[in-house]
């Protein structure tokens, strides 16, 4: 199918990108990688009368370090981020996401902005962003707001960003030097979405974990934190019987949605699975993975 | 010192058959010069957009074209009943599926919507986009109807009729009983049973299906560009539907984007689109969009089909007994019909074993979701699965060991000529053969060893094994007998021009599959000329001899030798003028690089151009009643058998996480027998898509319908396709078994790899899954329809 006609600007600073915004306000639409956005138009599913190009926007492009923050610009591409041998440095589990999404085609152009405004629901960044304690920083005419990421997504394809507002970038703090990362997804096809995944993260050491965080992906209508699992693992050392309760305790963090790919209950079935799988690394007991016998 | 290989056939000048030669068409079509319907714009040419139906079943109250008319760029807004005007319906049976119904189906639905995508209404306008636009501006007034979904269903006597004057839902039946089936079970040491389930799916051609039709009125002529595998077929069935005689259309197939059966098929939206060509004169073009591929493109399989096999404690197999059911949309697709795949179950199940003890039911039902038919290795993929998943019961019943039940039970290779059970001919198989070769391949007992061991450590790991019988280079047994314009032959011209370069014009047709290399390597061969010298031109009704076209794995085998017929022709007749103008005898002269020679010595006469100059150009000086004929045309169909069967046998080696489902796939073999091999690069790669086609089901694709005959995954990104990543190395052997109903030998190639493949992947995972007692018979063999098996969810 094709798009239906629209108007098309490319703006050359982010301030006249947000008076454009601002000026039409629901007909406009912003497009950044388009990896998104293009498909819908050509379905029909959106018809814009205006698409306003961040492409020609440097200043929201790259990856700067400052103290114990990293700061992203929004038109930031996934292929960039996978790449980057800072990210790989101070945010690993960003960097150990980033094979998982999409194809190279995709990631060349695909921009860390617009996945996040897009929050698909199955999507991998909006999880692992919640996983690092990242805030979301995002601009209208009238100034900045910096939201957490654990507010930022709330439902499916809905954030909290604001009729004229749009994203310019992402900030993180720089990942602990004891810090223990896991990332997983079960998905059909290697670069597609996935049916359950989990960005997850530590500090500590052996069966002791700190500030865990267990970030869910693809099981519900939004990446969600896991916490009342994360609290029963976080209370104590962790052996099988704890590992059990807070498997238990996924059926209350998470709703997982029936869809295509999978039912609720398989997926909460897996979610289960992933989190042993994780657990497993993070405290370095493999018997902890608990690979089925018959 | 490393000891010379000695010479071979292959090391003569100009031996290409055997050689795995590039195709001549490769460098085109990778430098993106080649021309696809999609790529072609004529003058005034029109685009047309579809509405389509979005219910599965609805009567058609009213159509309001008046704002959509008005929109920009619009050339006309045409509804079904105004179509019908200019072309009539059609009925996709044949008279020897005897029984067969189906219900007349009209190019655009007139009162009746039969299944969510059929097209309502078309719009014409300039551009696709804006076609489009206004097609977004028809307002269809539909009164929804109960859609028939479910194929049991469909058979009660509550049930909606779909087409009330058929009477009921039942497209087609037949029965099959041979030998003594109820003494061979009541007699058995063991009998297993199952219910085997095998989802939708559909071909996916990377361009989808495209046409135009031109109507020329100043010579009332229609020249057709269309991606097609049968030329000749649509050209009839065009005539024939829009009131032209045949010799008033003309079909063009330019490169084609793939195929595989889905585009040898007369589509409702195609005979629109150049129905609309005659009706408003100027040329019309439609390219189908994904969506519509999957909503219109031909489904496959949907079968659900009950198995019992009966064994002795021997291993000895004494029957086999199926009960299946299909469903395939509300028409039987024309003019091939859709319940081909059925009767070929039934023809397919037991093939490759001695048991001479079957019986089978097949019932053919009409439903509301798109139109099934024939896709690549037709009804095989359902009769290996069945056959091969019941005789692995068999073998775990009594305890033996999968590879020995077969090596008990296939056929002998010393026994042909001869027939199964359900009276197919076989001219020479090579089953043992296979297996033996196979088993030495993936090293059988080393993988069971290997499997042992793991499963100690939780890993399970699963073999599967699939015998598998073939249809290629069938005879007019296949449409011709029931009554379809389908040529069962082909025909191959070849010509010497003036310079000494050969011309080939053929009646098959190329989509990718090397048709153009095979053509060209047969016929430089026959001649003795250099494969550089050959141009071959293919898919034009105005321009090739008159034949089937490539589909059923036929093209090599059939115009394979058509083609080997003509070269051999033409050499004579260069060879008799070459021996006027020399004086000679011609049995004494030969054409070897192009150049007439002295067969003894080899001693150089005369390059072909000076036999092509004096012969065009001074044929004055030829001996006087002597004429030249340096363009032959040959013809070629199989008589003696209604089939060329190839045969062959797969196997899968895979692991499965019993924790979450997923299956990985870690090695496939395919061992197979087509006959002579023409270019061993080419049928390898044949045999690996085909494999991958087998695969995508048994993992992965679905057509998915909701329950009122919505489908819910018309996209890429839910309709999985297998993809690189996900496939294991497939590792290919062959034994050659040349069929001697040509002198060229070969069978065809296409299908063998789909029709095997998803039977030992669904074998290998129930292998995998042995230590747990279960056993999964439904594909795709998703990771929830593993963990519902093992209990888990
Ligand atoms: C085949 C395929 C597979 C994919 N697989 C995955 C996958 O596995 N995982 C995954 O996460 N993603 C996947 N994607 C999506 C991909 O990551 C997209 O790049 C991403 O979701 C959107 O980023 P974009 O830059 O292309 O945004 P666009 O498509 O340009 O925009 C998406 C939305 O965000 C808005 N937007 C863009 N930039 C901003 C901004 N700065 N501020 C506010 N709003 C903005 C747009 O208006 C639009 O609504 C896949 C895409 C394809 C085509």
């Amino acid at each position: 199918m094709k798009a239906s006609a629209f108007d098309y600007a490319r703006p050359a600073s982010v301030r006249e990108a947000l008076e454009l915004l601002g000026r039409h306000g629901d007909a406009a639409k912003l497009i950044a990688g388009g990896q998104s956005l293009v498909p819908a138009l050509n379905l029909r599913l959106l018809a814009p009368e205006i698409l306003i190009d961040l492409g020609g926007l440097a200043d929201l492009r790259g990856i700067t370090v400052e103290g114990a923050t990293v700061r992203i610009g929004a038109m930031t591409r996934h292929a960039d981020l996978l790449g980057s041998p800072v990210i790989a440095e101070k945010l690993p589990l960003v960097a150990a996401a980033m094979p998982h999404i999409a194809h190279p085609a995709i990631r060349n152009r695909g921009t860390i902005g617009g996945n996040l405004a897009h929050a698909d629901p199955a999507s991998e960044l909006p999880a692992v962003m919640q996983a690092i304690d990242a805030v979301i920083v995002v601009r209208d005419a009238s100034g900045e707001r910096r939201i957490a990421a654990r507010d930022f997504f709330t439902g499916i394809y809905e954030t909290a960003l604001r009729d004229g507002e749009m994203i310019v970038a992402v900030e993180a703090p720089v990942a602990a030097k004891d810090e223990r990362i896991f990332f997983h997804e079960f998905s059909r096809r290697s670069g597609d979405y996935a049916i359950v995944g989990l960005a997850a993260r530590a500090t500590g050491s052996g069966n002791a974990l700190a500030d865990l965080r267990l970030a869910y992906f693809s099981v519900g209508d939004k990446a969600t934190l896991a916490e009342r699992a994360a609290a029963v693992l976080g209370a104590g050392p962790v052996d099988a019987t704890r590992l059990a309760a807070a498997q238990a305790a996924l059926a209350e963090d998470l709703s997982p949605q029936d869809d295509q790919q999978a039912s609720g209950s398989t997926r909460l079935h897996l979610s289960r699975v992933v989190l042993a799988r994780a657990i497993a690394v993070l405290t370095g007991d493999a018997s902890l993975a608990g690979r089925a016998t018959a | 010192m490393t000891a010379r290989n000695p010479l071979t056939e292959l090391d003569r000048p100009n031996s290409y058959i055997g050689r795995a030669v590039p195709r001549p068409n490769l460098t085109r079509l990778l430098r993106g010069r080649g021309q696809y319907v999609s790529d072609m714009t004529l003058p005034r040419m029109g685009h047309v957009v579809f509405v389509r139906s979005p219910y599965a079943h609805a009567r058609i109250l009213g159509i309001d074209t008046a704002e959509a008319e008005a929109m920009p760029g619009v050339i006309a807004v045409v509804t079904g009943k105004r179509l019908a005007e200019v072309c009539t319906p059609w009925v996709g049976v044949l008279s020897h599926l005897k029984g067969l119904k189906s219900a007349p189906q009209h190019a655009i639905a007139v009162d009746r919507a039969c299944w969510q995508g059929e097209a309502v209404c078309a719009v014409v306008a300039e551009t696709r986009a804006l076609a489009e636009d206004a097609a977004e501006r028809v307002f269809v007034n539909y009164e929804e109807l109960e859609p028939v979904t479910d194929m049991v269903a469909a058979l009660q006597p509550d049930a909606t009729v779909i087409h009330p004057e058929l009477g009921d839902n039942l497209a087609f039946e037949r029965n099959l009983d041979a030998g003594e089936v109820d003494k061979a079970f009541a007699e058995a040491d063991a009998v297993a049973e199952a219910e085997f389930v095998f989802g939708r799916h559909t071909g996916v051609t990377l361009e989808p299906r495209s046409i135009i039709g031109d109507w020329n009125p100043g010579e009332e002529r229609l020249t057709v560009h269309q991606g097609t595998q049968a030329p000749h077929m649509m050209q009839n069935i065009i005539a024939k539907h829009l009131d032209l005689e045949e010799a008033q259309v003309r079909v063009i197939c330019h490169d084609v984007g793939g195929s595989f059966g889905i585009k040898v098929h007369v589509y409702a939206d195609e005979m629109a689109t150049v129905a609309l060509s005659k009706l408003l004169r100027r040329p019309v073009k439609f390219v189908a969009d994904r969506i519509e591929s999957f909503t219109t493109d031909i489904h496959a399989r949907d079968h659900r089909c009950k198995g019992r096999i009966a064994v002795k404690a021997d291993g000895t197999i004494t029957a086999f007994a199926i009960d299946d059911m299909t469903a395939i949309g509300p028409y039987s697709m024309y003019p091939r019909t859709s319940a081909i795949e059925a009767n070929q179950v039934v023809n397919l199940v037991g093939g490759p074993y001695t048991n001479m003890n079957y019986r089978a039911r097949a019932r053919v039902v009409f439903q509301n979701k798109n139109v099934t038919c024939q896709y690549r290795a037709v009804g095989h993929p359902i009769a290996c699965s069945v056959t091969e998943g019941l005789v692995d019961l068999a073998a775990r019943a009594i305890g033996m060991d999968p590879a020995e039940i077969r090596r008990k039970n296939l056929i002998p290779d010393d026994a042909y000529p001869t027939a199964s059970a359900s009276g197919l001919k076989f001219e020479a198989l090579s089953h043992h053969a296979s297996l033996d070769k196979l088993l030495k391949m993936m090293n059988y007992d080393a993988l069971r060893a290997e499997q042992a061991e793991l499963r100690k450590k939780g890993i399970h790991r699963g073999i599967g094994i699939a015998s598998f019988i073939e249809v290629t280079n069938p005879s007019a047994a296949f449409y011709g007998v029931g009554g379809a314009r389908i040529s069962s032959q082909d025909g191959v011209a070849v010509r010497l021009d003036a310079t000494g370069r050969i011309i080939v014009q053929t009646s098959i047709t190329e989509q990718g599959q090397g048709s153009e290399a095979i053509t060209a390597q047969v016929t430089a061969h026959a001649l003795g000329v250099p494969m550089e010298r050959v141009r071959v031109i293919l898919g034009d009704t105005d321009n090739t001899p008159y034949g089937g076209g490539t589909w059923a794995s036929r093209a090599a085998g059939i115009g394979g030798e058509a083609a080997w017929q003509a070269g051999k022709a033409l050499k004579a007749n260069i060879l008799a003028v070459a021996a006027s103008i020399l004086q000679a005898d011609a049995a004494t002269l030969d054409v070897v690089n192009a150049i007439v020679v002295d067969k003894a010595t080899g001693t150089e006469r005369m390059p072909l151009e000076e036999v092509g100059r004096i012969a065009y150009f001074r044929p004055d000086t030829l001996p006087p009643g002597f004429q030249a004929e340096l363009m032959t045309v040959r013809h070629f169909v199989p008589r003696e058998y209604p089939f060329a069967f190839t045969n062959g046998i797969q196997a899968s080696w895979l692991e499965v996480d019993t924790d979450t489902g997923f299956v990985t796939l870690l090695k496939h073999w395919c061992l197979e027998d087509c006959g002579t091999i023409i270019n061993p690069q080419l049928v390898d790669e044949q045999i690996r898509g085909g494999v991958v086609q087998g695969i995508g089901p048994a993992l992965y694709e679905h057509c998915r319908y909701d329950e009122r005959g919505q489908l819910t995954n018309a996209s890429m990104a839910d309709y999985l396709v297998p993809m690189a990543a996900e496939m294991p190395d497939i590792e290919i052997g062959h034994v050659v078994s040349p069929t001697k109903e040509s002198e060229l030998g070969a069978k065809g190639a296409g299908e063998a790899g789909t029709a095997g493949a998803a039977a030992a992947v669904a074998n290998a995972v129930n292998d995998a899954l042995s230590p747990f007692d279960v056993t999964i018979t439904e594909i795709p063999l998703t990771p929830e329809v593993i963990l519902k098996a093992l209990g888990k969810v």
